[in-house]
């Protein structure tokens, strides 16, 4: 039986009327990424309790299939910078970072992982980005779980729209990684 | 290593197998789940016993004091807040004060209730996270997931007071940033009548937990020498049988006015700071039921003084020299007479405090924070000696540190 009996329906309609959804691979992988991103606990000031609260009862966090925090960074895909990097705590981030197996993602979380914040000085990098390549970038001082939520999303749509991590944007543009 | 202590001492201490002279060397953290944020310990071990654990601090070293040295001290007030973030409303208190103090400021009595309010809704908040955590520490996950649950309760009167859920910078110097919002006395009555029983519900899968129990007691003695030469405050020190409490020896706001006990244990382990904690919570409930009663549905929240206080909205539409003080606020701040002041406050994990040097200017000179967790960690090693690697995890939960509070 063939299935490209009628002209007017594609093969794929004909096949969901039989109830097989057809897809590619790709987009098999992508859906199937964005729905278990498994994130490293990498809390490290105020926007650390937040992240915590985005797990507990009210925000619930294993909506999205990401309640699995992993206390190493070789079990998870996704790095929630959550909180102020210092100076003497950068090399720490991008060692963790570098342990962390592909695809990875990375999330900055609050004012002062993406800019700084009100920190201006010495002791704090001014940005996460200046260590490890940032996906989403989340404002707030801290963030509020909502807030953070919204970022996540917005990270799955980037993963569903098979847009390739940062580090792999900066690698293809010849940049540092 | 720290403390002057030789590898070669410990041996002698007969803590050191005498079959082995080799001890190893294992880092905790940066990066790990019990550490509670980034705290790093060298643990000097033989086998499985802790000869020294040794802190090692800085990796969230934000540079507060310096900052704050650039900043009008109305600005810097937002700084405390990021200290010890989860209970930032007494760090606020701590610093407020203190500015007031300098400047002999009075502030409404009403205001000063709603600042007791605030700073025990802090302190709960602050210890139901430690709850939650420190279990979670020792293998029980759910006590954490009922203990966030209340905490958000208490995030949400911040919240609808505030208008932030964490870091809400609430007192200013002179009073308070806003007044209550419609409807609080209900919903903090609300949220006080129902804490027993949710007290309750934790004290239930704790109370007389053998598993819990064994982990706790007898784990990590601190002798009542020990935390005095330490400097430890707050439910460290309470818990090794010294009755220390700012709040009834050295009382701001009219922390005399409240009744309530302050919790002493003395056998100083781990066992008895956890407790000393649950009974802490009870007691801040018992006063912030005494402060929500006495204070006015309407009334002032902060000083009529426009030299320090911003004039509220619809003054400053129709009066000149309520706009020129509002720009002079804004623009410059306010100037502090010249001298040097420190006032501390019993924050939920020991006496916080604020040292202040000013010049006479707008700016502080010299802006110094002490801050619990700071001197609390250094009860570690001692605590920690001779026992097990468990132990450890144990004795960084009982403490109750936050980074954001050590480091600065």
């Amino acid at each position: 039986m063939g299935l490209n009996q009628d002209p007017v329906k594609s093969v794929e309609e004909q096949a969901a009327e039989r109830g097989i959804l057809t897809t590619t691979v790709e987009k098999m992988t992508h859906w199937a990424q964005k729905s278990s991103l498994w994130p490293a606990t990498f809390g490290l000031a105020c926007c650390a309790i937040e992240m915590i609260n985005v797990t507990n009862s009210r925000f619930d966090l294993a909506r999205f299939g990401m309640e699995v925090f992993r206390a190493s960074p070789r079990q998870a895909d996704l790095m929630i910078v959550a909180g102020r990097v210092s100076q003497k705590m950068a090399p720490v981030v991008r060692t963790v970072w570098e342990q962390m197996p592909e695809p990875k993602w990375v999330i900055s979380m609050g004012a002062c992982a993406s800019s700084g914040g009100v920190f201006d000085n010495y002791a704090i990098v001014q940005g996460v980005d200046h260590v490890v390549p940032v996906d989403v970038y989340v404002p707030g001082c801290p963030p509020t779980p909502d807030a953070l939520l919204f970022g996540i999303l917005k990270l799955q749509e980037k993963i569903t729209r098979g847009l390739p991590p940062k580090y792999r944007e900066l690698a293809a543009a010849g940049g540092p990684a | 290593m720290a403390q002057g202590v030789k590898t070669d001492d410990l041996f002698e201490t007969g803590l050191h197998s005498s079959l082995s002279r080799e001890s190893m060397v294992l880092n905790l953290g940066p990066q790990h789940p019990a550490t509670h944020g980034v705290l790093r310990v060298r643990l000097t071990l033989d086998g499985e016993t802790v000869l020294h654990a040794e802190p090692v601090i800085g990796y969230l070293h934000t540079g507060f004091e310096k900052t704050a040295e650039t900043h009008t001290y109305q600005q810097a007030n937002t700084l405390t807040d990021r200290m010890d973030y989860l209970s930032p409303l007494t760090n606020n208190l701590a610093y407020v004060l203190a500015v007031e103090k300098l400047m002999g400021i009075e502030v409404p009595k009403r205001a000063q209730y709603i600042r007791v309010l605030f700073s025990e809704l802090s302190r709960l908040g602050s210890h139901l996270v430690w709850l939650g955590t420190h279990v979670m520490d020792l293998g029980a996950m759910s006590v954490l997931f009922y203990c966030l649950r209340e905490r958000e309760l208490i995030l949400d009167l911040i919240e609808q007071t505030a208008g932030v859920r964490m870091n809400p910078s609430y007192f200013r110097v002179g009073g308070l940033a806003y007044d209550l919002p419609e409807g609080f006395h209900e919903n903090c009555q609300r949220f006080l009548d129902g804490f027993p029983k949710w007290m309750q519900s934790y004290k239930n899968l704790v109370q007389g937990n053998p598993l819990i129990e064994d982990r706790l007691k007898g784990v990590g003695r601190l002798s009542k020498e020990d935390a005095l030469a330490l400097s430890a405050t707050g439910p460290i020190l309470r818990a090794s049988g010294v009755p220390m409490d700012l709040r009834k020896s050295d009382p701001y706001c009219f922390y005399d006015e409240f009744e309530f006990d302050v919790p002493v244990r003395t056998g100083g382990d781990s066992f008895d700071r956890f407790w000393v904690r649950m009974e802490e919570m009870e007691q801040s409930v018992r006063i912030m039921n005494q402060a929500l009663a006495k204070i006015d549905p309407v009334g002032a929240y902060t000083t009529t003084d426009r030299k320090v206080s911003l004039p509220p909205r619809e003054e400053i539409y129709g009066n000149m020299e309520a706009l020129i003080h509002q720009f002079k606020l804004v623009s410059g701040g306010f100037n502090v007479p010249k001298g040097e002041v420190y006032q501390g406050v019993e924050g939920p994990k020991g006496e916080m405090g604020f040292y202040i040097v000013s010049d006479g200017g707008a700016r502080p000179y010299r802006w110094r924070a002490r801050t619990p967790s700071f001197y609390n960690l250094q009860t570690m090693p001692t605590m920690t000696r001779g026992g097990l690697v468990a132990d450890v995890i144990v004795a960084i939960g009982t403490i109750d540190i936050v980074l954001g509070d050590v480091d600065k």
